[in-house]
Formats: structure tokens, sequence, C-alpha cells
């Protein structure tokens, strides 16, 4: 497993390793995420109090997931790219900030398009949604990093130890907020209150995450060979390959 | 190990104490931005004196951000960093005489000004000695953290506005807990929770982040 891992440390073979498997996932992604569409939209029942608008959630929840989830892989890579200096882990980091900085977006504009039928307003300072809001822009810092600092090894090194920080902060934030807004908002309670998903809701959701897991990767595999083509440009085998496409 | 880190300390702010002209600045600049806040938002005491709190620690928070960006740029430039870091004393113990230099020289003063300030937007006179405390607790981990921004963006160009991007969003716990705890001593309130908080916060960046620091400052020296 050893040898297996060192290997795909090397840009040329992960490119030809990875080529084999971006179509898998992408299939994989669309099929799991009509099915989960599909469910969800149509075949789940509508909720008993929200009607319809409840159903952003198939989108929403995934998004929010994954905008977490993107930031410890982010940062699992940093810590990596810190202690082995590998040029893959260097660009999983670059190529996460922009993946994860999406999931991020994306929830907040999906849970403002749900807000505004079921709380009556776009924006509200509760503590998920303000959390959310800074690890958009701890996702920005991250993009800047690689804006500002042109030599992209030492960028990538400059937003591993971000990410790395993040990740230990990010509980600490979580926390303080929601601290801070139930001593201001005590009367936001109402939406922490969810009731327990019913299963016909759930297994839905559980099918998009997972579908969105799939997209994560699959995506991070095509930005990550594009990456790894741009940076090996003057390389041989860089030029071989694109000749022989 | 103590004699290398008083050392730099020592050097740094004697090196503050020939330019002291320089000191001033970023108090005034502090003075001068409280005034703003009557004049652009109500000259109401009750109005301010709500919003005092979290004036105070949001302008405290800029000045903080503004001061970081000195900290290692003239070091850095001159060759005194890779000195330091050739040095046979461990880096980060080195990094972190720097951190508290700067503490003491920007910060510091800051502890005088802030019951003035806090007179000037009529906060309520039991809240003043908590504003102290939170500044007190608060601004050490706010330099910890700038730091290790810093020391990240030493070597770039526009690292200015980055160190901001990067950094502010870290401070948020910091304002959170600072600004509760005054508004909570304003109303009579218990405060000793806010106040572990910030001190657990100042323990957690003390432990952590001068290894931070000094290994961003090792990528920017390449």
């Amino acid at each position: 497993m050893w040898k297996f891992l060192h290997r795909l440390s090397s840009l040329k073979y992960f490119y030809e390793w990875s080529g084999k498997w971006v179509p898998w996932l992408l299939g994989l992604t669309a099929v799991l995420m009509l099915v989960g569409l599909y469910w969800g939209l149509l075949v789940a029942p509508a909720d008993y109090q929200q009607g319809e608008s409840y159903r952003i959630i198939y989108v929403h929840v995934p998004s929010a997931w994954m905008s977490m989830f993107v930031y410890v892989v982010m940062a699992g890579a940093g810590f990596v790219a810190i202690v082995w200096r590998t040029k893959l882990s260097e660009i999983v980091v670059s190529e996460c900030a922009i993946i994860g900085a999406t999931f991020t977006a994306l929830a907040l504009v999906t849970g403002m398009l749900w807000g505004k039928p079921t709380w009556g307003t776009y924006w509200q300072w509760d503590a998920r949604m303000t959390s959310e809001l800074i690890l958009l822009f701890l996702y920005f810092g991250i993009i800047a990093v690689h804006s500002v600092i042109e030599e992209p090894r030492t960028a990538a090194r400059v937003a591993s130890i971000l990410a790395i920080i993040g990740v230990i902060n990010i509980p600490i934030i979580h926390y303080s907020v929601t601290w801070w807004s139930s001593l201001h908002q005590p009367n936001m309670q109402l939406i922490s209150k969810t009731p327990s998903v019913h299963p016909s809701m759930l297994y839905p959701l559980l099918v998009m995450a997972t579908a969105f897991q799939f997209y994560f990767v699959s995506l991070l595999l095509i930005r990550m060979r594009n990456a790894i083509l741009y940076r090996e440009r003057i390389t041989n085998w860089v030029k071989n390959s694109l000749a022989r496409d | 190990m103590l004699d290398v880190f008083l050392t730099v300390i020592r050097r740094d702010l004697l090196l503050a104490y020939r330019r002291r002209a320089d000191l001033m600045n970023p108090i005034l600049l502090y003075v001068i931005v409280a005034t703003l806040f009557p004049l652009g938002i109500s000259p109401d005491a009750e109005f301010l004196a709500r919003l005092a709190p979290g004036l105070v620690w949001v302008t405290t928070l800029l000045a903080a951000l503004i001061s970081m960006e000195s900290i290692f740029r003239q070091d850095f430039e001159d060759g005194s960093i890779e000195q330091l870091f050739l040095s046979p004393h461990p880096f980060s113990l080195l990094v972190l005489g720097k951190v508290v230099a700067h503490w003491l020289i920007t910060a510091f003063p800051m502890l005088v000004i802030v019951p003035l300030m806090a007179m000037l937007l009529h906060m309520p006179v039991q809240a003043v000695p908590v504003l102290w405390i939170t500044i007190l607790l608060g601004t050490p981990i706010l330099s910890l953290i700038g730091a290790i921004g810093a020391a990240l963006t030493a070597g770039f160009r526009g690292g200015g506005v980055l160190l901001g991007l990067l950094v502010l969003p870290l401070y948020v716990p910091v304002l959170i807990f600072a600004s509760l705890a005054v508004s909570a001593a304003a109303d009579g309130l218990a405060v000793s929770g806010q106040l572990a908080m910030l001190g657990a916060g100042l323990i957690l960046a003390l432990l952590l982040a001068p290894f931070a620091i000094s290994a961003s400052l090792k990528i920017s020296m390449g």
C-alpha cells in the first residue's frame, strides 16, 4: 500500500491513474443525483408545516455538509503538504479551496432562498448562518493567497498553514457564534428545534449527500488533472500525452 | 533560554524607543476613529452606551490589524529574521519574544487610552474595568493570531490587504467574547464565563501560535 501511495505522489502517475476513474465517478454522480432529486423533489411527501419549500434541503443540507467536509480534507492535505512536501497534496489544498468556497456559497444561497418564505427574511444573524458566512470568508482568504502569491508551491504552503489554523479555529468560531446568538436572539430557538426527520424524507437526503460526495471527488480529480497539466506544462510527458489526445 | 527571549524583547523595545514619535500614531488613530462614531451614528448618550462595547472592540480589532503589518516587515527586509532563524536557540521562542515586544509597544498603550474612549462613548462606569480586563486578555490573542498572518504575508507584495482577509475571520471569537463580557457588565450581569473563555483562548494561542508563526516565517523565507 505504501508503495502505491508513493507512486501516486508522482504527478505523471496520478494523472494517468485518475484519468481512468473520472468517467466512472462522474457517471455515479449523475445517477445518484438524478435518483436523489427525483426521490426528494417528487416522491417524498411535503412537509406539513413548510409545504413544498422545505425541498430545498435536498441541495442545502448536502452543500452545508460538504462545505465543512471539504475544509477538513483541505486541512488534512495541508498537513501532508507541510510535513512531506508532496506536490500532489499541495494541489489538493489549492483546488479544495475553490470547490469548498462554492459549496459554502451554495449552502448560504439556498439557505437564504429557504429563509424568505419560511422566516420572512433572506438573512438572519442566526448562529449557523453566521458561522457558515465566516467559513466562506476563511475560504476566500485561502483563495486570495493563491492570487497574491505567484509562486504556486509557496502559495500552497501558505494556504496549508492557514487551513490547519482554520481547522483548529472553526469549532471555536462555531461555538462562540452559537453562544453569541443564543444570548442575543432567544426567539430563534425554533430552527434549532427541528423535529427528527422522517425516513421518507431522510433517505433521499442521504442519497443526495452521497451524490454530493461523489460530485466533490470527481470535481477535485478533474481540477487536479488540469492543475497538473498546467504545472508540468514544460515537461515532455505532458506534451506527449496531449499530442496523443 | 529566558535570557535570549528577554534579549529579543529588549532589542525590539529599544528599536521602538529610538523612533518614539511613531509610537503615538496608532493611539491617535484609535482616538480619532472613536470620535467618528458619535459623528456618524448619533450623539445620543443612551444609544451610544448600548453600542459602546462593540464599537470599542471593533476599533481595537482594526487597530491591532493595522499594527500587525509592521511586526516582521523591517526585520524581514534587513535579514534579521534569517539571523534569528540561524541562531542555535529555538526559533519559535525568539519569534514569541518579537510578538511580546510588539504587543507591549502597540497594545499596551491601548490600556491607557481605553477608559477615555469608554467615557467618550458614555459607557456605564461599572463596565469600564471589565473592558480594561478584556483588552488585557484579548489583545495578546489578536497579536499572536495576527503575527501568524503577518509571518505568512511578510515576503509578498500586496500582503497588507491579504493580511486583513486572512486574520479578521480568525478574530471573531475574541470580538464575541470580549464585547459580550463588556455588554454583560454594563447590564450588571456576571462576566466570569466570558472572561474565562478569553483566558482559555489566550493560553491556547500562547501554546500553539509560536509554532505556527515560526513555520510561516520559514515558508516566507523560502
